[in-house]
C-alpha cells in the first residue's frame, strides 16, 4: 500500500549510470511531465506555508514594509504571546478532550461491530447493520446537523464538550467499521477455528486474536479519526456558544474576527494550532499518511 | 450460500455477536440515522431554532423550491464539484505517478506535499485569506499588480480561489491514493509493452490509465461526494460571497438555518443535499460496474 515509499524495493543504483534506454524498466525512465508537475507542486505547497511561518515572527508595525517573502531581521514572539494570552491553552485542552473522548469509543465500538459483522456474516441482522453503516459513507453527514442540534438541545448538552463528542463518534463509525472489517476478514479462518477448539468465547477471541492481529489497522483508523475530529469546525460552530467551550479551529476563526487586521497575529494563531499535528507528522509520518488513505487504496 | 459448512462456528440464537455490534449501532442510530430521518421530518415544520416546532406541511418546501437561491446554490455546488474534479484529477494522477517512482528525492518532496493534509480547513482558509488580502497580502507586499487583486471580492476570482484552495488541500490526498494504485500495477505489463516498443507516453495511456480505472472511480467518488461537504473552507474564505457567488448548498443550509433561523427551509436544503449525495454515489458506483463496488465495500 502506501508504505511502498520506503526503500523496500529501491532501484538498483546501476540503472542510473546506464545510458541504453531499452534496458531500463519503464518505471525508472525519466518522467518529464511528472517531474515538472512535481517541482511546480512543491512550490505551490511550500510558498504559502513558508509565508505563513515567516510572517508569524514579524512585528505588526514592521509587517507592511519590506519584502513579504524575506524573513524579518529581528523576529519577535509577540504574536505568539498574544495568541496564548487569548486563552489558546484552554482551546487546546478542549480539542484534546473532544478528540480523545470521541476517538477511543469510536474505534472501540467500530472494532467490536466490525468483528461481529465479519464473524456473523451469516446472520441477517449483522448484514443489515453493515449495510446501514455503509450507507453512512454515501451520505454527506453534514446534512444531518440540524436534527443533531435539536437532539443535543433536548439532551441538555448544548454548549458542552459531550455535545461535540457524541455526534463525532457517530460520524466516525461508517468508515472505521469498513476499514476494520476489511482487515479482520484477512485474519486466516484457521486461527479462529483453533481458538474455538480451545474453547475460547467470541469475547476472548476478539481481544486475544483479532485485536493483536489487526493492531496496525486499529492505529491507522484511530489516526484518521483523530485528525478529522481535531480539525472539525462545523460541530463546534453550531453546538457550542460560550468562549470557553471552543475547540482550536473555532477559536482560530473567532480570533481572526477579533484581530483580523493584525495579519502576523492571525498567522501565528494558524501556526500554533497546527503545531501539535505537525509534531506528530514529524514523528509518525508514515503512519499518519497510511491512516489517511485507510481503506481507499486497498 | 446457506449450505452448512462444517468448519463454520455454530451460532445459535444466543450468539453474543449482535451484542458486540450494539454500541456502534446505538450511537450511529442516535446521531446519524435518527437525524437523517429527522431532517426529512423537520423540512415539513416551522422552527426558529429556539422556540417550539410547528408542523407546517409543505410551506418550507414551497419557500425553498420557489426561491431562485436554490437553483443558484445547486449550480454553484455542481460547478465547484465539476471544476475542482477537473483540476484535481489530472494533477493527482500526474503527481501520484511521479511519487510512485522510487527515486529518493521524490520521497523527500512527499514530506512537503502532505503537510496540507494535516491542517484544518479553518487554518488553511484563514492563512489564505490573509495571504490574498488585496492591501496587506503577499501580492501587495511584493508590489506585483497581477497578484494584488481583490481575490475574494470579485465573483469570478472568488470562485477560482475556492477551487484553488480546495485543490491545494485535497490534491495531496488523491495523489496518495493514485500513488498506491500505480504501485500495484504489475511490472510485467510495462516490460511487455517495452518489448513491443511502446514509448513512455504510450505506456501511460495504454497501461497506467486503464489499470488505474478503479482508483480513478474511488478517488472521483470521494472528490465528488466530498465536495458536497466543503463547508468550513468556503464559510471562512468567502462566507458564500461576494454576493452569493460561492454559496454552495451546505453553506446555504447553514445560513438559512443558523443565521436566518429558518430551520424548516434549511432542513429542506439538507434533504436535497442528501439526495444529491446518494444519487452521485449510486451513479459513480454504476459507472464503475458492480465489481468495483463489491470489492471496495465488502472487501471480498
Amino acid at each position: 500500500m502506501t508504505d511502498t515509499l520506503t526503500e523496500s524495493r529501491r532501484p538498483r543504483q546501476a540503472g542510473r549510470r546506464e545510458r541504453q534506454e531499452p534496458s531500463r524498466p519503464a518505471a525508472r525512465r525519466r518522467n518529464w511531465a511528472g517531474g515538472l508537475a512535481g517541482w511546480l507542486w512543491l512550490a505551490v505547497v511550500a510558498v504559502p506555508l513558508y509565508w505563513t511561518l515567516i510572517t508569524s515572527f514579524k512585528a505588526q508595525n514592521r509587517y507592511y514594509a519590506g519584502n513579504p517573502l524575506v524573513p524579518t531581521a529581528d523576529p519577535t514572539l509577540d504574536n505568539y504571546r498574544l495568541v496564548i494570552e487569548s486563552d489558546f491553552l484552554r482551546y487546546f485542552v478542549n480539542s484534546v478532550v473532544v478528540t480523545a473522548g470521541a476517538v477511543v469509543p469510536a474505534v472501540l465500538f467500530s472494532f467490536m461491530a466490525a468483528y461481529a459483522i465479519v464473524r456473523g456474516w451469516r446472520m441477517r441482522t449483522l448484514r443489515a447493520m453493515n449495510g446501514l453503516f455503509l450507507m453512512g459513507l454515501a451520505i454527506p453527514l453534514q446534512a444531518t446537523v440540524i436534527p443533531v442540534y435539536l437532539i443535543i438541545i433536548k439532551l441538555q448538552l448544548y454548549d458542552s464538550l459531550p455535545a461535540l463528542i457524541l455526534p463525532s463518534i457517530a460520524f466516525a463509525i461508517p468508515l472505521s467499521v469498513l476499514v476494520l472489517s476489511n482487515f479482520i476478514r484477512d485474519v486466516p479462518k484457521e486461527l479462529f477455528d483453533s481458538m474455538r477448539v480451545d474453547g475460547a468465547t467470541e469475547w476472548t477471541t476478539l481481544w486475544r486474536l483479532a485485536a493483536p492481529l489487526t493492531r496496525p489497522a486499529i492505529l491507522t483508523v484511530s489516526i484518521f479519526n483523530a485528525l478529522t475530529i481535531w480539525n472539525g469546525f462545523l460541530l463546534p460552530l453550531i453546538l457550542t456558544q460560550s468562549p470557553d467551550r471552543r475547540t482550536l479551529p473555532l477559536a482560530l476563526w473567532t480570533f481572526q474576527g477579533q484581530y483580523g487586521v493584525n495579519v502576523p497575529a492571525v498567522v501565528a494563531a494558524v501556526v500554533l494550532t497546527t503545531l501539535p499535528v505537525l509534531v506528530l507528522y514529524a514523528f509518525g509520518r508514515r503512519q499518519l499518511l497510511s491512516g489517511l488513505t485507510a481503506g481507499f487504496s486497498r | 450460500m446457506s449450505v452448512l459448512i462444517s468448519h463454520q462456528p455454530r451460532r445459535g440464537p444466543r450468539s453474543i455477536l449482535p451484542w458486540l455490534a450494539a454500541p456502534a449501532l446505538v450511537v450511529f442510530v442516535g446521531f446519524a440515522v435518527i437525524p437523517l430521518v429527522g431532517v426529512f421530518a423537520l423540512s415539513f415544520t416551522t422552527w426558529d431554532g429556539i422556540g417550539g416546532i410547528h408542523p407546517s406541511g409543505l410551506t418550507s418546501w414551497r419557500a425553498v423550491l420557489t426561491d431562485p437561491g436554490l437553483p443558484h446554490a445547486l449550480g454553484v455546488t455542481f460547478l465547484v464539484m465539476a471544476v475542482s474534479w477537473a483540476v484535481q484529477t489530472p494533477l493527482s494522477i500526474l503527481l501520484g505517478t511521479f511519487m510512485a517512482g522510487r527515486q529518493r528525492y521524490r520521497a523527500v518532496l512527499g514530506v512537503v506535499y502532505f503537510v496540507p493534509l494535516m491542517l484544518s480547513s479553518a487554518a488553511i482558509a484563514l492563512a489564505y485569506k490573509a495571504l490574498l488580502d488585496p492591501n496587506f497580502g503577499l501580492g501587495a507586499g511584493l508590489k506585483i499588480q497581477v497578484l494584488s487583486q481583490d481575490w475574494l471580492g470579485r465573483p469570478g476570482l472568488a470562485f477560482a480561489v475556492v477551487v484553488f484552495v480546495v485543490s491545494w488541500q485535497f490534491i495531496p490526498f488523491h495523489s496518495l491514493i493514485y500513488q498506491g494504485g500505480v504501485q500495484q500495477i504489475p511490472k510485467s505489463l510495462y516490460e511487455a509493452a517495452q518489448l513491443d516498443g511502446a514509448g513512455r507516453i504510450r505506456q501511460f495511456f495504454s497501461i497506467t490509465l486503464p489499470q488505474l480505472k478503479y482508483t480513478i472511480i474511488t478517488s472521483s467518488t470521494l472528490m465528488v461526494v466530498g465536495s458536497l461537504t466543503f463547508f468550513d473552507l468556503i464559510f471562512i474564505l468567502t462566507e458564500g460571497g461576494p454576493g452569493d457567488a460561492t454559496r454552495v448548498l451546505a453553506l446555504d443550509m447553514y445560513k438559512r438555518g443558523f443565521q436566518a433561523s429558518l430551520m424548516g427551509p434549511a432542513s429542506a436544503i439538507a434533504v436535497i443535499l442528501v439526495l444529491v449525495g446518494l444519487a452521485l454515489a449510486l451513479l459513480l458506483r454504476r459507472l464503475g460496474g458492480r465489481d468495483a463496488g463489491a470489492s471496495q465495500l465488502e472487501g471480498a
